[in-house]
């Protein structure tokens, strides 16, 4: 019945998302946009002369920084779709009334979410990153560290958009609750890059994801399902 | 989970009203009288420090600010948790209360933590310590908390919605205050942390610091109870006990 359940969400949100395209494509083209046009307010080539003739780290280093906090903020913007229309259009209490667990409703919900919103920024990642000249190895470890952390980053968003399902402008506050929240996962992100940058080994933080993203995974939704249930009471 | 017998008296706002109007002005008068006599032991009598010489001083103040905004955001998301689990409504009051208070701490840590590091690290705001921050993010969560409150109308769904919150920040609390640890350390090593073994600090300025520690979290308690009376009063308008209470006070 769980399992069953899950499949069922999972397939009819996959199904949902891939009738409005623009819905999950805004944020990635928001993502593409942020971390494109910083180039823009850096001026590169000041940052190149700070570092000596022939030196790219200033603008590899802060590159990593843009292109983690980008992803943050877009992973931000796909936010509205996880609950919102199905609370107004009313199925979202269907799922809650129905005999199914809701925690398996909510797994379900942020696997299709996690599918179509955090799958193409891993690809799209290492592709903007070559805009701030990152070497293979660095833009390698930047997609597998935000395939690790993106689990983390979906539960948390998925917690922000629970809480504010009721709420009419929730953007502004969904960004005040998440981002600290967030610190953890942008600070053992970005050292992974940086590392990986360095040519040095990037374990450590890459295993800090990991386990944070099993945490998110294992106990968020549980939070997630009870602030879905306060939020139609 | 059986509650004990007495436990229920504490879910009656009288009886709290009138609890809390019995115990503040004992607080408060023993805060004052404690951050006066700490306040001046530190700063007059106690010897300045070898190496820091007399801006050391800041730790009669700075590190106290800092513990009662850490102690009000567990309080809060306590007494939020008591309350979401078994719908007390005052334990959400006692939440509501705590969270302007330790924002306010929390925003005074990081203002006294800037001027302290003017003189000793020729900066106010050194990228890279950690402790700063992680009071930063600390105030990010007690304001993310209250504007979620701020932005419903009803009230109930409010206590409701923001206690899930509380509780899952204090889960990240210390997942942040590790990973932010790690991301950078350059302030100094904590001194008087373990108080089991001797403390690497001099009796002479050791005795005021806890003065001053015991007179903050003094003073929060008494402004978290007035706040917790004037919450009170705010949710329980128009019932009798009040209007009986407001005669009293006019005759």
């Amino acid at each position: 019945m769980p399992l069953r359940s899950f499949k069922l969400v999972f397939a009819r949100d996959l199904r949902i998302a891939f009738r409005r395209v623009s819905e999950w494509g805004n944020p990635l083209l928001f993502f593409i946009a942020v971390s494109g046009m910083f180039p823009l307010a850096l001026s590169p080539d000041r940052l190149m002369m700070a570092a000596g003739e022939g030196e790219l780290y200033g603008l590899q280093s802060l590159g990593i920084g843009v292109l983690w906090m980008a992803a943050l903020l877009s992973a931000l913007m796909g936010l509205d779709r996880l609950f919102l229309s199905d609370v107004e259009d009313g199925s979202m209490e269907q799922l809650v009334l129905s005999p199914a667990p809701l925690l398996s409703v909510v797994y379900g919900k942020l696997a299709a979410h996690w599918l179509v919103s955090a799958l193409p920024l891993i690809f799209l990642v290492p592709i903007l990153g070559i805009v701030y000249q990152l070497p293979a190895p660095a833009l390698a470890m930047i997609a597998f560290a935000v395939f690790l952390a993106t689990p983390t980053l979906t539960v948390l968003v998925a917690i922000g958009a629970a809480l504010t399902v009721n709420i009419r402008s929730a953007a502004a506050v969904i960004g005040l609750i998440v981002l600290p929240l967030c610190s953890p996962i942008l600070i053992f992100g970005a050292r992974a890059t940086v590392l990986a940058l360095d040519g040095d080994a990037a374990a450590g933080p890459l295993y800090l994801l990991t386990s944070l993203a099993f945490l998110a995974v294992s106990l968020g939704p549980i939070a997630i399902a009870a602030a879905v249930r306060v939020g139609l009471e | 989970m059986k509650l004990p017998r007495w436990f229920h008296r504490f879910g009656s706002p009288p009886y709290v009203y009138n609890l809390a109007d019995a115990i503040a002005p004992w607080l408060g008068w023993a805060a004052l009288v404690g951050i006066a006599v700490g306040a001046y032991w530190g700063l007059f009598v106690a010897p300045p420090d070898f190496r820091q010489g007399e801006v050391y001083r800041i730790i009669y103040i700075h590190p106290q600010t800092a513990y009662v905004g850490m102690m009000a955001y567990t309080l809060m998301a306590v007494s939020a948790g008591i309350g979401f689990i078994w719908r007390i409504k005052l334990a959400h009051a006692v939440a509501v209360s705590a969270a302007p208070i330790g924002a306010s701490f929390t925003f005074c840590a990081l203002v006294t933590g800037a001027i302290w590091g003017r003189p000793t690290w020729g900066t106010y705001w050194e990228w890279g310590d950690p402790r700063l921050m992680f009071e930063l993010l600390l105030l990010f969560l007690f304001l993310g908390y209250l504007a979620l409150r701020a932005a419903f109308d009803d009230r109930d769904k409010a206590d409701r919605v923001s206690a899930v919150l509380a509780v899952v920040g204090v889960v990240n609390v210390p997942i942040i205050h590790y990973s932010v640890e790690w991301w950078n350390t350059l302030h100094q090593d904590p001194t008087v942390s373990n108080l089991s073994e001797a403390p690497s600090m001099d009796t002479s300025m050791l005795l005021p610091f806890l003065i001053m520690v015991l007179g903050f979290t003094l003073l929060f308690y008494w402004l978290l109870l007035r706040r917790l009376q004037a919450e009170i009063i705010d949710r329980e308008r128009g019932t009798r006990w009040l209007q009986s209470l407001a005669n009293e006070g006019a005759g």
